[in-house]
């Protein structure tokens, strides 16, 4: 439904996407991950027809956004970053309008309408001024205002942001309905959002491409090489020394004392489990090992891992400079 | 055309829903009773000629009030976003604008009928000049709005693009006015360039061709010039 290929966009002096290329299929709900001013908004606006592309070709619903822009909005629902609306209409108003503008026939409009108010949960504020509604109720306008066509194409820029606990929930309840109807090219920063309603994801960093494929799979990839949190009691240099030196452990990284008690957590390789090279470890220097503990991988921690590379390369080289036991 | 619609229908509630429009009309009429009343004194002559002649620089700093937040405001609180990811054509969403800030201008020149009605009443006019005058002030309007929807999309400032509006036809005014008795070898131009000259002759009962088509052809060429300037995020 969605194909980008080779895309990069250029503003005056910045890169903001830089050739990426990915496939939204039908049916599909695809999360858009990557941290803030990564080219998540830019390269949705690029489909959506708002800005063009630099290089490259993105097709949605097979019609190109260059030269089938017209085409390509009668097919997609878009809620940008930061919902702009008209503040001095009415909600039943405004979306009466959006319906109008896409070409929602005429006799279709009433009942869209109700549909998208009660679906969005605006029903309640629907005869009030947009300008007086909180962030997520116009959130919520921004919604049904994309739905209002009934799209084959939904293109959601952070449709969570700004909301309350409970708001979230709502509109992941509403995002995960309407993925078994719709196809959906959601952004977000939140992960636990993508594991909840993507079927995949793919994460950009400084426009570039960095992952793509199911929440599962990336979780996998990197479940081989875990992480181990150890509670000690010994000279705190001399264990981590030796836990450095223990094959397959590729970092060690000390947390906060807790007065004699040590915390640390090592890295592992892949499919290597090191627990009982630890242990024995521990006995034959006479130490004390209080907890050991193996941390699960989150969709967080690929995340980080993805997104920050150079970061914590960097922090390692500093610190063992200053000889602050990382490995 | 049928984004022309919607957006000429959704710029009239917004038209209607800020004081602008309100205080526009208002002004407008004040000083157009105000003249029509001294010079009707003054003269006691049953004609509209002069007070009307007089309407056009007020509208030269009104008509820019109307139109200075048509574009500016789309795109400074971003609503310019969904409004072209719509499937509207970018002309359809300038000619809307500019059908629903004119259609607010004749709105507010109807009122004025009145003092027709009233001259009749009192007097018997000359219906010639005033018909004329109706005619030249309808498509005096349409220049005029579409210089100043031309000023909002240049910017996404409502203050700076009333600003340069106002600026661009006082300018115009003044650039036929001053030359008008001269017989530099440039009048002839500035005068042709000018409002002050064209609007002159629908005064006197006069419907040009020339003054016609300057009318019309300014007002498209600013229009068309507006459509590209919102097309230009695609190029920028």
């Amino acid at each position: 439904m969605i194909k980008v290929e080779n895309l990069s966009k250029r503003y005056a002096d910045m890169l903001a996407v830089d050739d990426i290329s990915f496939e939204v299929h039908e049916g599909e709900v695809l999360g858009f991950l990557g941290p803030n001013g990564a080219g998540k908004s830019t390269t949705m606006r690029v489909l959506t027809c708002f800005i063009p592309a630099t290089l490259g070709f993105a097709w949605v619903a097979g019609y190109d956004v260059f030269t089938d822009s017209l085409k390509v909005r009668e097919q997609i629902g878009y809620l940008p970053e930061n919902v702009p609306l008209y503040l001095d209409m009415r909600v039943n108003e405004y979306l009466m309008f959006r319906a109008e503008l896409k070409k929602v026939p005429r006799k279709d409009r009433k009942s869209r309408l109700g549909e998208c108010i009660e679906r969005c949960g605006v029903k309640e504020v629907q005869n009030q001024m947009v300008g007086t509604l909180s962030k997520g109720y116009r959130q919520r306008v921004g919604l049904a205002d994309a739905l209002i066509n009934d799209p084959k194409i939904l293109i959601l820029d952070e449709p969570t942001i700004g909301l309350d606990p409970n708001q979230i929930r709502q509109v992941r309840q509403l995002i995960k309905e309407l993925g078994e109807k719709h196809t959906i090219l959601l952004s977000t920063h939140i992960l636990p959002e993508v594991e909840m309603v993507c079927g995949r994801v793919i994460i950009i960093d400084k426009g570039k491409l960095v992952a793509n494929d199911t929440p599962a799979n990336l979780l996998t990839q990197l479940e081989g090489g875990s992480v181990l949190k150890l509670q000690a009691k010994g000279p705190e240099k001399r264990i981590a020394q030796a836990l450095k030196g223990l094959a397959g452990v590729t970092s060690v990284l000390e947390e906060a004392h807790d007065g004699a008690v040590k915390h640390f957590m090592i890295e592992t390789g892949k499919d290597r489990d090191i627990r009982e090279d630890i242990f024995r470890t521990f006995v034959k220097n006479e130490w004390v090992l209080l907890e050991m503990q193996k941390v699960p991988v989150t969709l967080e921690d690929i995340f980080h891992q993805l997104t920050t590379k150079e970061e914590v390369v960097a922090v390692e080289e500093e610190s063992e400079k200053s000889g602050v036991g990382i490995g | 055309m049928g984004g022309t619609t919607t957006i000429f229908k959704r710029e009239m509630i917004g038209f209607f829903f800020s004081p602008v429009a309100y205080i526009v009309i208002a002004l407008f009429l004040i000083f157009c009773g105000y003249f029509f009343a001294t010079l009707l004194a003054l003269t006691q002559q049953a004609t509209l000629a002069y007070s009307l002649a007089n309407t056009q620089f007020i509208l030269s700093i009104l008509a820019p009030v109307i139109t200075m937040k048509l574009l500016s405001e789309e795109v400074r609180s971003g609503t310019i976003e969904m409004l072209v990811t719509a499937p509207v054509t970018d002309f359809e969403v300038v000619f809307g604008k500019f059908l629903a800030a004119w259609f607010l201008y004749l709105v507010m020149l109807a009122p004025t009928l009145l003092y027709v009605v009233f001259l009749k009443w009192v007097g018997d006019p000359d219906m010639g000049p005033i018909i004329s005058s109706y005619i030249g002030l309808a498509l005096m309007g349409a220049m005029f709005i579409s210089i100043g929807l031309l000023m909002s999309s240049l910017t996404k400032s409502q203050v700076v693009a009333g600003v340069l509006g106002i600026v661009t036809l006082v300018l115009l005014f003044f650039i036929g006015y001053a030359v008008s008795d001269t017989e530099v070898w440039y009048a002839a131009a500035f005068q042709y360039i000018g409002t002050y000259g064209h609007w002159e002759s629908f005064t006197k009962g006069l419907v040009t061709t020339s003054d016609v088509v300057y009318y019309i052809s300014m007002t498209s060429l600013c229009l068309f010039i507006t459509v590209r300037i919102v097309e230009s995020r695609k190029w920028r």
